[in-house]
């Protein structure tokens, strides 16, 4: 197994992209297993509000008397979730849409080339609130608009690596023996192209949790009281000119852990998939 | 040069038409009936019909279309139902306070991330590199309302450097006479100092929110064009003829490498007008984000249109700026006509 031993030497060479899978295991269980392994009901309110973080409540307890670990624990599933929902429909959309305009250019290309370039005249975030408000104000909507902003990276990566292919000798073969356009399409350049779209799911994913979260910080997609990094920092924000600092901090910092470790994962990916492009 | 603005402006064309198709589309997919929502809740079926003609909703989608772009031409976006006033005058009056915070993010971001990504480039693996690549990968992974709200607690409400997070002035200072609608430039204009302090002071940490966000980018494309221009042909031939090392540094290696960090541009706007959104609402900035915000969290969706064209015109207009400027710096680069 070279690509195995491969991945291990990388790893080895590189430390952090080690780090990065272990905070990605961390974040994994938690987002598997956090609602049983969280110590308080995370929507249960008590009467110790405002308790900053103790032995009891190790992040404290929020103006409601919930504690904030358990929230941020259990938050993790749906922010999570909602990315990697987004990002798996993304993933699949702009992959076909990005391999078929490469390798079939013409007016397929010229098509999506257009589309990729209207969703890019727009600020991504600001599309994204204007796509929600108008679709309506609903987590699906907020997924949906999430895997809209990212379709050009996709669909620009795939089309590019499809087209690289189009005329490669493997490709040559398969149209020889006689395999039909779409056969050839499908069967040999997406599989070559796969790896690489890999990567940017890493890639993006950071981008993705970003994106959700901005938009619940702003009062799109999930509503209190459910528990959400997003709106628990919002939730917060009103407590921090006053000093309450553990309300915000604790989930905004579980928003950038999973941000950082997606990110640092991504450019680890890349240096196994592709060794050229280490930087 | 007027010729080749020409030019980029037919470029643009298709751009914007995109954009208008979309946000038409946005204006008619509010969620339920249009004309009901702007009727109100308690309108009898007669009076949503009524609504429906005066909007035009009964007419074919081409119809309504052709409707639209007029509109769009005299500067209409409708009317805010919160507000009571155009949008477009809602938009003209709060847009100052966006730009003013924007373009100095956008100044803080290029001011730190130049000299950071071209020292880390000239010492590739020593400390400055490795610092800069942690800032850069750290930036982007950090939420900029998270940010902002840790700058409040530090610096507001922990050391008491800055003013409460509440808007453009403090209660105690009068807006400056309008010239630009920039507050630093107007209380600079007018003479007065004590305006001049007291907008800065509320502007610091805003601003740093959305430099410290846009940094990372920039740090990271400067950083990989200098390691690029510095191993190149004619940076050697300078160092052979003996020039002074600042001089190929600055004079020859920075003047080319800022080119693809002028291209890269384009992109870190689209991150500082998004981020400027969450911005604007951590620190209660009188902007066009925290109107949008405050648009719909009232369900009032046609201010959120006119925001959404309002900032998909002004981007697509400063691509083309930065088109122009790339060609202006580098005259290899010509689009074919």
């Amino acid at each position: 197994m070279s690509a195995l031993s491969h991945a291990r030497h990388v790893l080895a060479e590189n430390p952090v992209t080690a780090l990065s899978f272990c905070l990605f295991a961390l974040l994994a269980l938690a987002a598997l297993a956090g609602p049983a392994l969280v110590p308080y009901d995370p929507l249960a309110s008590s009467d110790r509000a405002l308790a900053p973080p103790s032995a009891l409540h190790w992040f404290g307890t929020d103006n409601l008397g919930r504690d904030v670990f358990s929230r941020v624990v259990v938050a993790t599933r749906l922010d999570l979730g909602m990315a990697f929902a987004a990002v798996a429909l993304v993933f699949v959309t702009g992959t076909l849409a990005g391999v078929t305009a490469g390798f079939l250019g013409g007016w397929t290309d010229r098509v999506i080339g257009r589309l990729t370039d209207t969703i890019m005249a727009f600020p991504l975030f600001v599309l994204a609130m204007g796509l929600v408000a108008a679709a309506g104000n609903t987590v699906a909507n907020v997924v949906y608009a999430t895997a809209i902003i990212n379709f050009p990276i996709y669909a620009r990566v795939a089309r590019t690596e499809a087209n690289i292919r189009r005329d490669a000798g493997f490709v040559e073969a398969a149209r020889l023996a006689g395999a039909s356009t779409a056969t050839v399409m499908l069967g040999e350049v997406l599989p070559n192209v796969l790896p690489i779209m890999m990567v940017q799911v890493s890639l993006t994913m950071g981008y993705a949790i970003l994106n959700t979260a901005g938009l619940s910080f702003i009062g799109l997609g999930i509503r209190p009281p459910t528990a959400e990094w997003g709106i628990m920092v919002a939730e917060g924000a009103g407590y921090i000119v006053s000093g309450e600092w553990w309300i915000a901090l604790f989930p905004g910092l579980a928003l950038m852990l999973a941000v950082f470790t997606f990110n640092l994962m991504g450019d680890g990916l890349r240096d196994i998939v592709d060794p050229r492009r280490r930087t | 040069m007027l010729g080749l603005l020409a030019r980029r402006l037919a470029a643009a064309l298709p751009t914007l038409a995109g954009v208008v198709v979309v946000t038409f589309v946005m204006t008619r997919a509010l969620p339920g009936d249009p004309a009901a929502y702007f009727a109100g809740p308690a309108a009898t079926r007669e009076a949503v019909e009524e609504i429906r003609r005066q909007l035009g909703l009964d007419q074919p989608l081409w119809v309504q279309f052709g409707r639209y772009l007029a509109d769009l031409a005299r500067g209409d976006l409708g009317v805010s139902i919160t507000t009571g006033q155009p949008v477009l005058s809602d938009i003209a009056q709060r847009l100052p306070a966006s730009a003013e915070l924007t373009l100095l993010g956008l100044l803080i971001a290029a001011g730190f991330g130049i000299p950071m990504g071209v020292a880390a480039a000239l010492r590739p693996n020593s400390w400055v590199d490795h610092l800069c690549r942690v800032v850069a990968t750290a930036g982007v992974s950090l939420p900029t309302f998270f940010t902002g709200l840790l700058l409040v607690y530090v610096f507001y409400y922990l050391l008491g450097w800055a003013p409460a997070p509440l808007g453009r002035l403090d209660a105690f200072s009068s807006p400056p006479p309008h010239v630009t609608g920039f507050h630093l430039i107007d209380s600079a204009l007018a003479g007065d100092g004590e305006t001049f302090l007291a907008a800065a002071a509320q502007l610091v940490l805003p601003a740093l929110t959305l430099g410290i966000f846009a940094l990372a980018p920039i740090a990271r494309m400067t950083r990989g064009a200098m390691l690029a221009v510095m191993s190149s042909d004619f940076i050697r031939a300078a160092r052979a003829s003996g020039l002074a090392g600042r001089t190929i540094v600055i004079r020859y290696a920075l003047r080319n490498a800022l080119l693809p960090v002028v291209t890269t541009l384009g992109m870190v706007l689209s991150f500082l007008l998004g981020a400027n959104v969450l911005v604007e609402k951590v620190f209660a900035w009188p902007g066009i984000g925290s109107y949008a915000v405050e648009a719909l969290i009232a369900s009032d969706y046609v201010p959120v249109q006119g925001f959404v064209m309002t900032m998909a015109a002004l981007y697509v207009a400063l691509n083309l700026l930065i088109d122009l400027a790339y060609q202006a710096i580098d005259p290899r680069v010509r689009i074919e006509a």
